[in-house]
């Protein structure tokens, strides 16, 4: 029996000392009229070795492609010892740690990685982590409502050029709380939302918070001072919304204008994740010392021990599902705690000066790429702004179809823009992290260059 | 001692970052950073050994005998992880196009269909990320559809006193009201106060079937009958479906939407606290209001369906579509188990249950609820020792620890005083069993002759007993650079 140690006379002592007759017994609470019948249609169970053969063919199946899609998601180099340390068992089959004494090396861990996200986003307090980058927004969202005293409003600014998929994501999970999201269009030309936007789609009116995403969906670059400066004199929050890496060459949200950024959040994967088809990731949210009382999910905090010794636990519980029940800041218990070992040992081994050779190197690799595509005729940037790690560019015909074309190449030539942006189309989004070699980028620009001559 | 302190300024792991700094002369000098983060400066080796000392501190399933109630903590095949990190998996972008897809879709529509047949749902969204998301996805579809009815007076949620604080919380999140139960003498819902709760309010109720308390509600059936009469809708809480896997389906007890924990049930990694997945069933009146994306069959193709094939879904829950890895590590185990596997789990967390209820009791421990069956869970109470001793369930926790077991659920349910919620899981052998009782045991006899051993547990753990007090007074949650080594342990 895969995974059960019972022999039959393991079971027959178990059942004796039960004082039952048979297994079938102890379900005898249950109406006989709601036993369930014989699940036809599940398989019957295979081995590790037919299982095995089944998934190879099936990972298989969807190849590797080279990839030239961000949004959102980003394929970076992750050192072996990342994940050789985080599936070792006492990371990978240990549960939340409710028993400080016993989950020590969880919690520091967690103490750590707090800390390091607390430097990356120049802000003092993060929790624990949250399910992904949309959802953390749509928490810091909420959690922004609450903690703004200067504010009844229930409103919040939400920029277009924001992800569309966090757009997607957080109108549904704040939606029902009485949140209005008002969005804010962006400049054409530049791709950015500068604050003469933000100020007229305010248009005077009360904002619990404004929501900046720097770099925004299309890798421009916000003017991250001027909204934020402008937001606090109207009295409303600033959420940033931010790629980690890239804070490693960026100002961090704790710096944007005179006071900084309230809460930064955003999408930890590119901290040692793979692409994994969109998850497990991790939602990170750091905020400000004064709100700390408003996080949603699990801090990790020092304390002594009976001894005087430096140890680790869970703190401020009293925010929480567990204790506070309707209550409570968020409903979350279960978060991303082993994506949050990753991002731990992810960070410890490449430092400040690696991920900034990263986000350097994702950066360089992404304007050579832009450059490259641009000598085919007919294509072009979409937008004239400063960008980062990411470019949009116009194609000369219907992407969609270009797009298809080249994975017929195996490659996976960008992010097709026109479904969320029509007004932009025929437009893709590009990205080359720094696992992307010139000889790539050649061979996309023909492979482009190919298929656009023949259309 | 942190990673932090172990900082030393030049020092780095170079092998794992691009040799050269790229330039960056191209950004407004404005918008860059102007100092270096403080992370760690150390070598690969430091970091290596730092974390595989820190994991050495853990308890966890690979290790110890973890019958922590409500949690399922059972093994978690490595043939789950490994075959879920092939290549393949691991490099496929979220956006790939559905041409580079076609086998991780074959996984998850089977998945869908795997957990559809098992639970008796209509239908089954993969979307949620973890159990409490199942959660918010299905109060969002009650809440769903009742307003497609015009129904918008329903705003009320029933929750019994002993459900996980992930209910309420979350039937709070979808804009409704929470309205408690209480739980009968015998564990079982007080159908009687539940009949003066419903009305033309009531938007549904929320139900563990077995209960936190670790009984089967025999009155199900009522229930059921009693809420859907008042045009409610039942919820079923899928964090106990270990209990009743393959042997009685949710679908059949007249539950409209439920959520599972793939993390308990499906045996994927809890990893110190997450990742989950909560995908959600639905009864075929609810099916329109799912979370998306959800993948469907169109002849020999795989395709995603997303907002715009579902216009009346509640959306998405994350930004793309969920714990991906996780769910095919359950669709592993779901090909790995089979029908006759799933029976099987039921049966033996159940068997390995009542085995470790009876021998407790016959060692002298009082039950909540001795004269009910054992689901896969059951609590014993600890008041008598309390009483007698002056040792709480904290202290029997604690001092477990020192034997080598993780500690039962504390605590939780509420309703029953100084209680251990104990889940042994069918992976499981006997001798785990009766090395717990016997540790059990001795706890009781050290609480009776030496109560003090037990009040200062645990002794023999990287730390003493921790001050969860001054943790909150003397807020600490980050290292900062300006710190010194004075508290490097």
């Amino acid at each position: 029996m895969p995974f059960i140690p019972h022999t039959d006379a393991d079971v027959a002592e178990m059942l004796d000392a039960i004082g039952a007759g048979n297994i079938d017994e102890l379900f005898d609470e249950i109406p006989p009229a709601l036993r369930a019948g014989g699940l036809d249609g599940i398989p019957s169970g295979l081995t590790e070795m037919e299982v095995s053969r089944l998934m190879q063919g099936r990972a298989r199946a969807d190849g590797q492609p080279l990839c030239f899609i961000g949004a959102g998601a980003y394929e970076h180099h992750i050192p072996a010892a990342v994940w050789q340390i985080t599936t070792r068992g006492e990371f990978y089959s240990a549960y939340t740690p409710y028993q400080a004494e016993a989950s020590q090396g969880t919690l520091q861990v967690v103490y750590e990685f707090q800390s390091m996200m607390t430097a990356l986003t120049g802000l003092d307090v993060s929790n624990a982590s949250l399910y992904d980058g949309a959802s953390a927004l749509a928490e810091a969202i909420l959690m922004a409502v609450r903690a703004n005293r200067k504010s009844n409003s229930k409103r919040v600014l939400l920029p277009r050029n924001l992800h569309p998929a966090y757009r997607r994501t957080i109108r549904g999970l704040v939606g029902n709380q009485g949140i209005e999201l008002v969005e804010v269009p962006f400049d054409s030309t530049t791709g950015q939302t500068p604050v003469a936007r933000f100020d007229a789609a305010a248009a005077g009116g009360d904002f619990a918070a404004a929501v900046i995403a720097q770099p925004n969906f299309f890798g421009a670059l916000e003017d991250v001072d001027a909204i934020t400066d402008w937001a606090h004199a109207r009295n409303t929050l600033v959420i940033g919304v931010v790629n980690p890496v890239a804070l490693a060459v960026l100002s961090p949200p704790g710096d944007w204008g005179e006071t900084g950024a309230d809460i930064a959040c955003g999408e930890g994967q590119p901290l040692g994740m793979p692409l994994a088809s969109g998850g497990p990731y991790l939602g990170f949210l750091t905020c400000k010392q004064g709100y700390v009382r408003q996080i949603p999910g699990r801090i990790a905090g020092k304390t002594l021990d009976a001894e005087g010794k430096v140890g680790y636990t869970l703190t401020l519980q009293a925010r929480e599902q567990h204790i506070r029940r309707s209550k409570a800041t968020s409903n979350i218990c279960t978060n991303q705690g082993l994506l949050v070992t990753a991002a731990t040992i992810h960070m410890a081994i490449l430092g400040a000066e690696g991920l900034e050779r990263v986000a350097a190197s994702c950066h360089a690799n992404t304007r050579r790429l832009g450059e490259l595509l641009c000598e085919i005729p007919g294509v072009e940037p979409v937008f004239d702004g400063p960008i980062f790690h990411e470019q949009a560019l116009r194609l000369p015909s219907a992407s969609t179809e270009v797009l298809g074309k080249l994975a017929e190449q195996d490659i996976l030539g960008g992010f097709d823009l026109g479904g969320d942006y029509p007004e932009l189309a025929p437009a893709i989004l590009i990205c080359a992290t720094e696992l992307r070699t010139e000889e790539e980028m050649l061979a996309f620009r023909d492979q482009l260059a190919a298929i656009l001559s023949n259309a | 001692m942190l990673i932090q302190e172990q900082s030393r300024p030049g020092r780095a792991a170079t092998a794992q970052a691009p040799q050269h700094m790229a330039d960056l002369s191209d950004l407004p000098s404005g918008l860059r950073r102007r100092k270096r983060a403080a992370l760690p400066e150390v070598s690969e080796l430091q970091a290596v050994r730092h974390y595989t000392r820190l994991s050495q501190k853990n308890f966890s399933i690979d290790t110890q005998f973890y019958p922590l109630g409500s949690c399922t903590m059972k093994y978690n095949p490595r043939a789950c992880n490994s075959l879920a990190s092939l290549p393949g998996f691991l490099a496929r972008h979220p956006a790939a196009p559905a041409s580079h897809s076609q086998g991780i879709m074959a996984c998850l529509h089977e998945l869908q269909d795997i957990l559809k047949i098992v639970t008796g749902m209509h239908a089954v969204s993969l979307a949620p990320a973890a159990g409490a998301q199942g959660e918010l996805a299905g109060v969002m579809m009650i809440r769903a559809y009742h307003d497609a009815r015009g129904d918008h007076e329903r705003l009320e949620i029933l929750v019994p006193d002993a459900a996980h604080g992930t209910n309420p919380a979350s039937a709070i999140m979808a804009g409704f009201e929470v309205r408690e139960i209480p739980t009968g003498n015998n564990g079982d819902v007080d159908i009687a106060a539940l009949r003066d709760a419903v009305g033309p309010r009531t938007a549904g109720i929320m139900l563990t079937n077995p209960s936190t308390v670790g009984v089967f509600d025999r009155n199900i059936q009522a229930i059921a009958e009693t809420v859907h009469e008042a045009g409610g809708l039942l919820y079923y809480d899928g964090a106990n479906l270990n209990a009743i896997l393959g042997k009685v389906r949710p679908g059949d007890m007249g539950f409209d939407v439920i959520h599972m924990n793939l993390h308990k049930t499906f045996s994927t990694p809890h990893g110190g606290g997450g990742p989950g997945a909560g995908p959600v069933g639905v009864s075929k009146r609810l099916e329109p209001f799912l979370p998306v994306p959800l993948v469907v069959k169109d002849g020999q193709q795989y395709r995603w369906q997303v907002e715009p094939d579902r216009p009346e879904s509640i959306g998405r829950m994350t930004a793309f579509g969920g714990n991906m890895g996780i769910l095919l590590r359950a669709y592993i185990y779901a090909r790995m188990l089979g029908a006759d596997g799933m029976r099987r789990v039921s049966e033996y967390a159940t068997l390995n249950a009542n085995y470790l209820m009876a021998r407790l009791q016959e060692a002298g421990f009082t039950a909540a609820y001795p004269e009910r069956r054992a689901s896969h869970e059951f609590i014993i109470t600890l008041k008598p020792e309390a009483k007698a001793f002056g040792t709480n369930a904290m202290d029997f926790a604690k001092r477990l620890l020192d034997y080598g077991f993780h500690a039962p659920t504390t605590y939780f349910p509420l309703l029953v005083p100084e209680c251990l919620l104990i889940e042994p899981t069918e992976s499981e052998a006997k001798e785990d069993l009766d090395g717990f009782v016997e540790a059990m045991i001795k706890t009781r006899a050290e609480a009776e002759q030496a109560p003090e051993t037990l009040k200062q547990a645990p002794h023999s753990l990287p730390v003493r007993r921790l001050d969860d007090v001054r943790a909150a007074r003397h807020l600490d949650v980050a290292w900062k650079a300006d710190e010194t080594g004075e508290d490097a342990a």
